[in-house]
């Protein structure tokens, strides 16, 4: 019994360990300047937490096939060093693994979310809601209008709640619905809701944030490829948040400047 | 031989005669015990009737289930549910499964029938306390299921209610009317429960112990029970108030999670200065010590049971109780990783990724202590051996997923992805539940005097453990890819690839499912054709196997056991040829 359950648990732990070998499964490209630490990062733990499981696996699986023989020696074995060896052991493993994954892991992190953004970044505010995102760049004059949640009205495209009649800097305001961004240009947004939770979640960008009623909340990014890329809304917002999506479209910076001019003469 | 002592703890009640007394509103912790048993019982497969649809849906969304438009006209027209019944059914699977059935089942069912009885005790210090906890539970899931027959159906908002989507009532969506005023009305009441439970266990293993039986003398099943209550008082002592705030929330007006210039429904809502961050603040400043209320006692089941069949001691049993005792203090430093994308203040995100990577060293401390007990030992492959071994390797597997998400940086790209469901399934589901299987198979024949079928117990062990594997790890992959969950279908570009994927793992759910048919039929068909038990079957140490199967009313039928050693006197020279020492085995020389 113990020598099939030795053999299961090794077949179970060698083909688990294939497909994360063979990456049948895997993240898309990155395309963000932070997110290759993130991939580094995702790397080291792979290999280390990969050679724990399969150790810790095999070991279970040789131990249960030892256990199942039928000697006649009744004087039972010690493991080798007894429990101070594996007390010893978990802490100095666990404890580099641990040291060296923070160390490493805390620069990926600070990256994207302890860096502010650079004072040039283009600013776009990102407004969710069930079940769909807006986002709002700051027309000619660079000046975002002012957020008035009365004057919210989802049938006249206000989603924002902006205030043209009596607030100058709302009036050139742009409101779309993807995030066109330009290539190598560095991004800060504003992330905003207008009702429950909803988070931002670009697999390409290594990236997710929640949007918190109530709170602005800053992220910033640099994208380095052209092309379009799905945002999902990762935080259970209600009955739609399976389809609540958005595209973000990442450009040529000449492209860039033909869309913002196309759109602000809208 | 059993000595006698002049114990003075007398039993504080006399067995009653009345039927009523004797089942229902029973004070005897055994039955009490199996009162919660058979809730969680009666959970765990309502819990798995639901996880079938959800799995039937992502994979078959047209798939038509004729019952489920009996169950909901509105939420299954025609039998396929919709968006939003998904949600609510999500819910209830993960409210009814981590509340009562990974609760209820390790901690409370178990806890109850066999902490007083592993130290000696004639029952728990407080027995109509623990009456009122079961009763006070069993009212708690009578109110849950009741939001399945309300107008909407249960809520949409998950088994963790972030608010103010659970907060701002029916304007955020269906379900969550009446269905979320019933859900957090549930929990709070649950907690009172909880609470009341982990009082009472908590003061039996402190005053109640039999003589001899000193702390370190306790069976590891008793320390993680002990520990764990420990946890509970905590932990549900946050969450009841934070339900209360949620309930005032929702009926008085107050905003405690909702803050000014929400617009729900075209409405802008009239709350101001709450904060939605302080719901999961409290949340999960509960949430994740109950993690662990979850898998310290199955911790502690195997810790017990292993040796029994290995018929040698566990490895280093202060170091095993260490951890468990490390780990009950540091879950409650932990609960902000749940929150690395929350908003929070991302610099708060690298103060809890560091304890939440310290608390592996306890855990891996423990799994490799079960595991070097292995070594060399000679051992019983008895169902509840092999649930013991399956235990450790779902536990390595559930463990080592911690590694990434304890990474915000990480977390940043896994947060909220199926890697996530098969790191909480694997480490506090799959773990828990093989503790809970293991000590049935083990208990069972104390608890009702008969033997379970070990062929139907083996059928049982090898097909649930293949199925977990086949469920729970390819999530690894999905949420690698970035599948987000808690979708009710893919209809992003990047998942519609996927679904194949999620087709084998539905497959693997219902044959994993039908497995635990085998489980109940096994109960069933043991509980009355079993083999009747002998006093000690396993050659164990511990206390409950100095009694008959099952126990008298007062545990040692008028007797007052008397322990002389730990339970750890395995593979010694034990009389009669045996080779172990009860706890309450006179020392030759006395």
């Amino acid at each position: 019994m113990g020598k099939v359950f030795a053999v299961l648990v090794t077949l179970i732990t060698l083909i688990s360990i294939a497909f994360f070998v063979m990456h049948t499964w895997w993240l898309p490209p990155n395309i963000s300047t932070t997110g290759k630490a993130v991939d580094h990062q995702l790397e080291e733990t792979l290999i280390g937490t990969g050679v724990l499981f399969l150790a810790g696996q095999l070991m279970l699986g040789c131990f249960a096939w030892m256990a199942s023989g039928k000697t006649k020696d009744t004087r039972a074995k010690r493991f080798p060093g007894g429990a101070t060896s594996v007390v010893v052991t978990a802490i100095v493993v666990v404890g580099i693994e641990i040291f060296t994954l923070t160390f490493v892991g805390s620069k990926a992190w600070g990256a994207i979310y302890l860096t502010p953004a650079e004072p040039g970044a283009l600013r776009v505010d990102v407004q969710a809601e069930q079940f769909a995102f807006y986002f709002r760049y700051p027309g000619p004059d660079g000046q975002f209008g002012g957020l008035h949640p009365d004057k919210i009205d989802d049938g006249s495209g206000n989603y924002f709640g902006l205030d043209p009649a009596n607030d100058v800097a709302a009036r050139d305001d742009i409101v779309v619905g993807s995030l066109v961004v330009p290539v190598n240009r560095p991004i800060a947004l504003s992330l905003h809701s207008k009702d429950v939770g909803h988070s931002f979640y670009v697999r390409e960008l290594r990236m997710q944030e929640d949007f918190v009623p109530g709170l602005d909340i800053p992220l910033h990014f640099t994208a380095t490829q052209v092309g379009k890329y799905e945002i999902v809304c990762t935080q259970l917002c209600g009955l739609g948040h399976y389809n609540m999506k958005a595209y973000l479209e990442v450009m040529s910076e000449p492209d860039y400047e033909q869309w913002l001019k196309t759109q602000a003469g809208q | 031989m059993h000595e006698v002592s002049t114990h003075p703890v007398a039993h504080q009640h006399t067995a009653p005669t009345g039927f009523i007394r004797k089942y229902v509103f029973s004070l005897d912790h055994k039955v009490i015990g199996k009162q919660y048993y058979g809730l969680a019982l009666v959970s765990v497969f309502i819990g798995m009737v639901l996880s079938w649809l959800l799995r039937i849906h992502l994979a078959y969304p047209d798939y038509h289930i004729p019952f489920l438009s009996k169950l909901s006209a509105v939420g299954a027209p025609g039998g396929v549910m919709t968006p939003e019944y998904y949600l609510s059914l999500l819910t209830m699977h993960g409210t009814l499964m981590v509340f009562f059935v990974l609760t209820n089942a390790p901690f409370a069912a178990f806890g109850n029938y066999f902490l007083p009885i592993q130290i000696g005790a004639e029952d728990m210090a407080f027995p109509r306390f623990n009456m009122m906890s079961f009763w006070t539970t069993f009212a708690a899931f009578v109110v849950m299921m009741a939001s399945f027959f309300v107008a909407d159906g249960p809520p949409i908002s998950g088994w963790t209610a972030y608010a103010p989507l659970s907060a701002v009532g029916r304007d955020a969506g269906p379900g969550l009317a009446l269905g979320q005023d019933l859900w957090a009305i549930s929990i709070a009441i649950f907690c009172i429960a909880s609470l009341l439970g982990a009082l009472n266990f908590i003061a039996t293993t402190l005053d109640l112990r039999a003589r001899g039986m000193s702390l370190l003398r306790m069976p590891y099943s008793t320390w993680a029970w002990f520990v764990t209550s420990v946890i509970a008082l905590l932990a549900f002592a946050v969450l009841l108030p934070a339900c209360v705030l949620l309930i005032l929330d929702r009926v008085a007006g107050t905003s405690f999670f909702i803050p000014a210039g929400l617009v729900l429904s075209d409405k802008l809502q009239p709350h101001s200065g709450g904060s939605p961050l302080l719901w999961q603040h409290l949340f999960w400043f509960f949430g994740h010590p109950e993690v662990y209320i979850a898998i310290l006692p199955s911790i502690g089941i195997i810790a017990t049971i292993l040796p029994v069949f290995t018929r040698r001691p566990l490895l280093g049993p202060k170091a095993l109780i260490g951890s468990m005792v490390a780990i009950g203090f540091l879950s409650y430093m932990v609960w902000g990783h749940h929150m690395f994308v929350s908003g929070m203040n991302p610099f708060s995100a690298n103060i809890f990724s560091v304890p939440t990577l310290i608390i592996t060293i306890p855990a891996t401390i423990m799994t490799l202590l079960l595991t070097a007990s292995l070594y060399g030992a000679k051992m019983r492959f008895d169902t509840p051996a092999l649930f013991c071994l399956g235990f450790i390797s779902v536990f390595i597997s559930g463990g080592i997923s911690g590694f990434y998400l304890a990474q915000p940086s990480l977390d940043t790209y896994l947060h909220a992805t199926y890697f996530v469901v098969a790191h909480f399934h694997f480490v506090m589901a799959v773990a828990s539940l093989f503790g809970v299987f293991a000590g049935t198979y083990f208990w069972f024949p104390k608890m009702f005097g008969r033997m379970m079928s070990e062929s139907l117990g083996k059928w049982h062990f090898w097909l649930t453990f293949l199925g977990v594997y086949c469920v729970f790890m390819p999530m690894h992959y999905l949420g690698l890819v970035g599948n987000v969950r808690r979708y009710s279908a893919f209809v992003d570009d990047y998942l519609a690839p996927l679904i194949p994927v999620h087709r084998f793992i539905t497959i693997a759910a219902l044959l994993t499912g039908a497995a635990q048919l085998i489980f109940l039929w096994n109960l069933i068909w043991s509980r009355f054709r079993g083999p009747v038990a002998s006093e000690n079957p396993w050659e164990a140490t511990s206390l409950e196997w100095a009694t008959t199967s099952p126990p008298p009313f007062d545990n040692f039928g008028g007797k007052h056991p008397v322990v002389y050693h730990g339970p750890n006197e395995l593979g010694v020279d034990g009389p009669d040829g045996t080779d172990f020492l009860m706890q309450t085995a006179a020392p030759k020389s006395s």
